[in-house]
């Protein structure tokens, strides 16, 4: 294949991905705006008017990086295993198996769709938060570079997902079991020198509060963890699960007998 | 000539240690329509899923207008076409979403590809549902919808499993029509069929698989003039209670208007047909008892089966 070959064929996965989640748009983007507000008019609004400040900003503000972070975690991961999970199913994804398509387009028309939805899903929660908080942008290269970031580290992750998994259950285990508890743990609601000092360093081995702090960083300036350390974390897990994810395709893991 | 196809010793043994190929060596040569047979079971949708890349093979080597499939696979991709015996496509999209997808995974611009979906969906008789999402067709429309899938890239080989199962006979008509058609402009088509008068009717060779061994690979010319006997139906217009013996024909009366005659491969239909006209017996209608080549098929089955248990 050409280059311009290889690119009309990521860009058809992009087009179909971002139709499928926007055909369903009520199942795909609705649930999580309304997940938040919910979200800020509890623990915002009437848990947080009682808790007081957190690290010298309002309990609304702090926890606005962190809802919006969530969002596009469970949005991007959701996206990639749903679809190529289902593709699987419908053993569709033998119509791109049998194409001349190089693995690592399919990889990464999978993966940028599932960084669409988190994308779209991730504005749409910080325009909700307008209407709730008094929103800062500290570092705006910060918030989008972390943003995109996470976007695609838990698309990948969810490839992986999708890749290993053989039944609907098998979708819903990784996020209900591993994923949530990991994102309510990586001190979205909560600043981790509140901790114990067992706790905190147990927290540490949380990927997801590296991602968190330094998304808050970039609305709010304040980090629990070193922006560079974060960053670094962040690049080495987005390289470890890309050519992971590039082995299972090239293996043909659960896709060819 | 070029070879469509060229198969190499192909083996595969799956992880449960079934072995379901056990070394199959097949050419196909450039504008062949091939029929590979087999019953259920014989490996027939394991060479085809190797072709396709869909199965990683065990050891073998397969080419297509001799690209190696492994070496070079992006070229040898682009050769082939593919419609599978399931049905594989997202029943939650559009047909015409399907077709184009299809063509933009070949590298296909989308509005080349838009054009080329249009031929096919009024080819294939799909044009009025264009619109409708996969899981709204009949299943003859599903197995259309395949084929028109399946030529969006305009390979130049096209392998069907088992195209027309299901299909009622006016729409299986069609396809073959169609398939004849693409046939003769110069795609190659390798057939896999449990309707044996569809592979006799279209295919001009043929590949007999059993147990993972081609057992036959000729012409169909030539498999079906090793047939040694033939038997015949006849529908006769008048009553007959007496038996007539004609010398090296074996006749049966099925009911008294109806005569089961099995005719020697050395023996004419006109020697048959003037000694019943001599003997004042009507004929009104005359058909094969089974299709040739089912005959032929379950004779080498069965004979292999014996030879293998002796």
């Amino acid at each position: 294949m050409t280059n311009a070959e290889k690119i009309t064929a990521f860009r058809t996965i992009v087009v179909k991905e971002f139709l499928r989640f926007m055909r369903i748009w009520v199942q795909t983007i609705l649930p999580p705006v309304i997940t938040t507000a919910l979200y800020f008019i509890i623990f915002g609004n009437l848990i947080g008017a009682q808790i007081g400040d957190m690290e010298g900003f309002r309990y609304m503000d702090y926890i606005v990086p962190g809802l919006i972070m969530m969002a596009v975690i469970t949005n991007s991961y959701g996206n990639v295993v749903s679809s190529f999970y289902g593709s699987k199913f419908q053993r569709n994804v033998e119509e791109m198996l049998v194409s001349p398509m190089p693995n690592y387009i399919i990889l990464c028309g999978y993966v940028s769709g599932g960084v669409a939805r988190g994308i779209i899903v991730g504005i749409a929660v910080t325009v909700v938060s307008m209407f709730f908080s008094d929103l800062q942008f500290y570092n705006v290269w910060v918030i989008l570079s972390v943003f995109i970031l996470t976007a695609i580290l838990f698309s990948l992750a969810g490839f992986i997902n999708a890749v290993y998994a053989n039944s609907f259950d098998d979708i819903s285990i990784v996020p209900t079991f591993i994923l949530t508890p990991l994102t309510y743990l990586g001190g979205i609601f909560y600043s981790i020198s509140l901790l114990p000092e067992f706790w905190q360093k147990a927290s540490l081995a949380n990927p997801i509060l590296y991602m968190v702090n330094a998304f808050r960083y970039g609305f709010l300036g304040i980090t629990d963890i070193n922006l560079a350390v974060s960053y670094v974390i962040i690049f080495v897990f987005i390289f470890v699960l890309y050519f992971y994810s590039l082995r299972l395709l090239n293996k043909g893991q659960g896709i060819r007998t | 000539m070029t070879k469509a196809l060229q198969i190499n010793n192909l083996q595969k043994t799956y992880k449960n240690g079934f072995t379901a190929l056990k070394g199959v060596s097949l050419d196909v040569e450039e504008g062949d329509f091939y029929a590979l047979l087999g019953p259920n079971g014989a490996g027939k949708s394991t060479i085809i899923g190797i072709i396709s890349s869909l199965v990683n093979k065990t050891a073998g080597k397969v080419s297509i207008f001799g690209k190696d499939t492994d070496d070079d696979f992006a070229l040898a991709r682009t050769h082939l076409g593919l419609v599978p015996q399931e049905f594989n496509f997202n029943i939650f999209e559009p047909l015409g979403e399907i077709l184009i997808n299809q063509a933009g995974y070949y590298g296909i611009p989308r509005d080349k590809a838009v054009t080329r979906a249009d031929e096919l969906l009024h080819k294939l008789g799909l044009w009025e549902k264009r619109f409708d999402m996969g899981r709204q067709l009949s299943g003859g429309m599903k197995r259309r919808l395949m084929i028109a899938r399946a030529l969006m890239h305009k390979p130049h080989l096209l392998i069907l499993d088992e195209p027309t199962a299901g299909v009622d006979i006016e729409i299986r008509h069609t396809m073959w029509e169609f398939l004849k058609e693409i046939n003769a402009q110069g795609t190659t088509i390798i057939l896999t069929t449990h309707y044996l008068e569809e592979a006799e009717s279209l295919c001009r060779n043929i590949g007999i698989i059993d147990h993972g061994q081609l057992i036959e690979n000729t012409s169909m010319r030539e498999l079906l003039s090793r047939l040694q006997q033939e038997t015949f139906v006849l529908d006769l217009g008048d009553t007959l209670t007496e038996l007539p013996k004609v010398s090296g024909c074996q006749l049966t009366l099925l009911d008294d208007r109806t005569l089961e005659v099995v005719l020697p491969k050395e023996r004419a239909v006109n020697d048959l047909f003037s000694y019943l006209t001599e003997n004042g017996i009507k004929v009104l209608s005359m058909r094969n008892k089974t299709n040739r080549l089912e005959q032929l098929f379950m004779d080498m089955l069965g004979n292999k089966d014996a030879g293998g248990q002796s």
